[in-house]
């Protein structure tokens, strides 16, 4: 008897998807490494998935290995192209990528992928008591539940999505390790501020939305966004 | 077992050395054997609300430090039976109470009183948390000004993460007590209600002290305003003690007195 190898299972990985609209060498450079000074802590070694759907033009195969090259130099770690037409399938098997289908089949292949980085189940942070005025909460590698309110000059942190069911008054930072799908949610929002994956909005902006109303905070793009719940 | 409750506060001034007069006045009034510590080393402010400042011999520190005991310390109040004070030291500075020392004074002082109220420096520094480190049950002193909510917000912060109780995993048990209350100028939007108060903290409220002359001429004839029976301040601290004895009480004093008949014929009373 031999004993078993492996074992198969399914997972999801967090990854950057990185949309590619045009490429010429010198500018993509210095925009990307712009855009990583902007949070370098987020983009650190992330697992990165480059969409060509919406490139506009035809790619040539020396300039997606340069668009790769320059990724890697910048600290991504770039392991599948999304969308890449015929022509490039041979260029990104030799730069070690995988491809992936163009349309939203993310759970039936990214199983398949050289996985960089495997998130362990998240151990949800529960808190039953208001958060006070001078003290912070960090739930480190999960979601946080906070059954009583943020006061103002509170703060709390995670690396996944918040829950207050209290009301919101202090700051809450969802995503602080640059999860941008982590989202806030809150039953009466009048925070000082909410940041999702290091992007953030302020009292001033947050009054003209929801202000003591049921609110969720998510991020857009580059942009934080709130809606009513 | 001894109960042990800090007066507390965050912001300095707004009422905790006359809370903590009246609450352990009000406790042994009702038959409970209480003690009132003064936490506030250096100021020493507790004796002279009590009208017992002539009497000071030793105090606190003395007693931390061994050079008297506790018996030699402690003050027995005139008016009201069961009723002890043990008073700060007014010259020495705010280091000299350490942490063992004012757990062997609690420790000991358990062993004879049912009630012992701790009544806290202003600040959240070591003082403040060095008299609140002990407590089973807090009542926050709080004034209807927004820093002085945030204020008491943090200590609350504090007491809850900062106590032996909490330390042990537990809980001290939380009291709001807003004092200096005054319903015109909350009409007139120049203070925050009751309802803003609760809304921000949301601690049960233990009693509403109305703003009154009595309290500053309780504090002036020594005598702690729950003495006097005829102010609205000492009513609704003999009600807050009540509360804290587990008894429900109606809240009063919230609404601005409208003057009647009768008021005016006889001039109306603080
Ligand atoms: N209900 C009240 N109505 C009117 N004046 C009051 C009332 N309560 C307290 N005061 C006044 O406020 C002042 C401060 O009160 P007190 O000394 O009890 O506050 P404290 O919180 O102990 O202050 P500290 O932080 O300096 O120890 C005193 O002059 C007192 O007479
Ligand atoms: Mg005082």
């Amino acid at each position: 008897m031999t004993d078993v190898c492996f074992q198969m299972k399914g997972t999801a990985v967090t990854a950057v998807v990185m949309d590619l609209y045009n490429y010429s060498s010198g500018v993509f450079y210095e925009q990307l490494k712009q855009k990583i000074d902007t949070a370098p802590h987020f983009f650190n070694a992330s697992p990165l998935v480059l969409n060509l759907s919406s490139y506009d033009g035809l790619l040539q195969s020396e300039h997606l290995s340069q668009v790769v090259a320059s990724c890697r130099e910048l600290g991504l770690q770039p392991m599948a192209c999304k969308a890449a037409p015929e022509h490039l399938l041979g260029a990104i098997k030799k730069l070690g990528m995988a491809c992936l289908p163009a349309s939203n089949a993310r759970t039936t292949k990214i199983e398949a992928e050289p996985v960089a980085q495997v998130e362990s189940p998240r151990a949800t942070k529960i808190i039953t008591r208001p958060i006070r005025s001078g003290q912070q909460v960090y739930a480190e590698g999960s979601d946080l539940i906070l059954m009583a309110a943020v006061s103002e000059g509170a703060e709390v942190l995670a690396d996944g999505h918040i829950h207050v069911y209290g009301p919101l008054r202090g700051r809450a930072l969802a995503g602080v390790k640059g999860d941008t799908d982590a989202r806030i949610f809150c039953r009466q929002m009048e925070a000082e501020l909410v940041s999702i994956a290091g992007y953030f909005i302020l009292n001033d902006k947050l009054r003209e939305q929801c202000w003591k109303q049921p609110a969720q905070v998510y991020l857009e793009g580059e942009s934080i966004q709130v809606a009513a719940l | 077992m001894a109960k042990i409750i800090v007066v507390t506060s965050g912001k300095g001034g707004v009422g905790k050395t006359t809370t903590s007069a009246a609450i352990g006045t009000g406790l042994a009034l009702r038959g409970f054997k209480t003690v009132v510590i003064d936490f506030d080393v250096g100021l020493r402010n507790l004796d002279l609300i009590m009208g017992c400042e002539r009497r000071v011999v030793y105090d606190f520190v003395n007693v931390i430090n061994k050079e008297a005991n506790l018996n030699q310390a402690l003050i027995k109040d005139k008016r009201t039976p069961g009723l002890y004070i043990l008073p700060a030291s007014q010259t020495r500075d705010k280091d000299a109470l350490t942490m063992e020392g004012v757990q062997t004074v609690l420790d000991n002082l358990a062993k004879d009183f049912e009630y012992i109220i701790c009544d806290s420096p202003a600040g959240i520094e070591q003082g403040a948390q060095m008299a609140l480190y002990f407590a089973d049950e807090a009542i926050v002193v709080t004034n209807p000004e927004v820093s002085s909510v945030r204020d008491s917000d943090r200590i609350l912060g504090i007491l809850q993460s900062k106590s032996l109780k909490a330390e042990q995993g537990g809980t001290v048990k939380e009291h709001l007590l807003l004092t200096r209350y005054n319903p015109e100028r909350v009409a007139a939007a120049e203070m925050l209600s009751v309802a803003d108060v609760e809304d921000i903290l949301a601690v049960p409220l233990l009693g509403v002290i109305p703003e009154s002359d009595a309290v500053l001429k309780a504090s002036n004839q020594g005598a702690p305003v729950i003495l006097d029976h005829e102010s609205e301040a000492g009513q609704a601290y003999l009600d807050a003690v009540s509360r804290l004895l587990g008894e429900e009480v109606e809240h009063r004093f919230l609404e601005v007195q409208k003057k009647g008949f009768l008021k005016r014929l006889l001039g109306g009373k603080k």
